[in-house]
């Protein structure tokens, strides 16, 4: 992956408005935060393979970290903390934030065919 | 001497950082080892030092890490196809019919797997179960001893001192060739110990400390 650039992220995003897409979601502390931490909790949420149409999307931040939103007829997703992105086999999507020893701390992905599963 | 070692864990991974020592000195005597591994590490966090993987590559990457690692330890692997961090999720009965399948065509007379609910991950603790209901639905004769592998901060003072300690510090170079056979998450996990061969020495000792012994717990199906 590579580091987000605004523009370009957002021609990407405008593609997938108004059409049926496949999103994945997630975002985690890994399994071991508490395990490191006594004081932490383990956090995650993870979506793979959501249908859903959105008619709006925009990209919004500065300096080291994104954050996305996608707003649909009856809701929104949105990520933040995104660091990272890339085109995978050209029509996958994928967004991603780092931490500074490279863990994915939350993804968005977006796709026309389905993530595998 | 054993016959056949299985050890059954859900990681690519798991079976380096737990058992790699204990798998060499047992490959030294000549004893097959077969590695069950539960799925492909698909939800790993760490991508990289620096990044090279991202969530849709990772899983073909880990796959690749496991069967190096596996070559290295010169150990048969089948991979059970499940999905990680959701193993805890899936019907256990159904895991556990299909593990005991397995054991009942290689018929190990030792399995290794984690020790549930004291193997912190979701993951291991569910595979570790599942493995236990396994063997536990195997008629009494045919059982293979299990060694289950318990990695809470806590878990000597709730299991008492593990009934298996095996010093592997003679077997240290071929664990860490092993763990770093898995490029996408050596480095996260291990931090500065990835240059085993050049450490110096403090660092060398905390790696034997941390790395260089193994320790299971007999599980009593009696209980």
């Amino acid at each position: 992956m590579k580091s987000i650039e605004m523009e370009k992220v957002q021609e990407q995003l405008d593609r997938f408005t108004n059409k049926a897409v496949y999103v994945h979601v997630e975002t985690t502390n890994g399994a071991y935060a508490s395990h490191f931490d006594d004081k932490a909790y383990n956090v995650g949420a993870y979506v793979r393979n959501a249908e859903v149409t959105f008619h709006q999307a925009k990209i919004v931040g500065s300096g080291n970290a994104y954050r996305v939103g996608l707003k649909m007829e009856k809701g929104w997703i949105y990520a933040e903390g995104l660091t990272d992105w890339v085109m995978q086999e050209e029509s996958k999507m994928l967004m991603a934030g780092h931490d500074r020893e490279g863990r994915l701390m939350v993804a968005l992905q977006i796709s026309e065919t389905p993530f595998s599963y | 001497m054993e016959k056949h070692v299985v050890v059954i864990y859900p990681h690519p991974d798991d079976e380096s950082f737990g058992a790699a020592g204990t798998i060499a000195k047992f490959r030294e005597q000549g004893v097959p080892v077969t590695y069950l591994c539960g799925t492909l590490g698909e939800m790993g966090r760490n991508m990289g030092s620096p990044t090279f993987a991202n969530r849709e590559t990772l899983p073909e990457i880990r796959k690749q890490e496991l069967l190096n690692a596996c070559k290295a330890l010169d150990i048969q692997v089948q991979m059970l196809g499940y999905r990680d961090k959701t193993i805890e999720y899936e019907n256990r009965s159904q895991i556990a019919d299909d593990l005991k399948a397995r054991l009942e065509e290689i018929k190990p007379s030792l399995v290794i797997t984690h020790y549930p609910p004291h193997a912190v991950h979701p993951d291991h603790n569910a595979m570790g179960a599942a493995a236990i209901e396994a063997v536990s639905l195997m008629e009494p004769e045919v059982r293979p001893t299990v060694w289950a592998q318990a990695i809470t901060n806590t878990y000597v003072e709730d299991l008492g001192k593990p009934h298996v300690i095996n010093d592997i510090r003679p077997y240290l170079d071929k664990k860490m060739e092993a763990i770093l056979c898995h490029t996408s998450q050596a480095s996260g996990i291990l931090g500065q110990l990835t240059d085993y061969e050049n450490l110096d020495k403090d660092l060398k000792e905390k790696a034997e400390k941390r790395l260089g012994y193994e320790q299971f717990y007999i599980w009593d199906f009696e209980k």
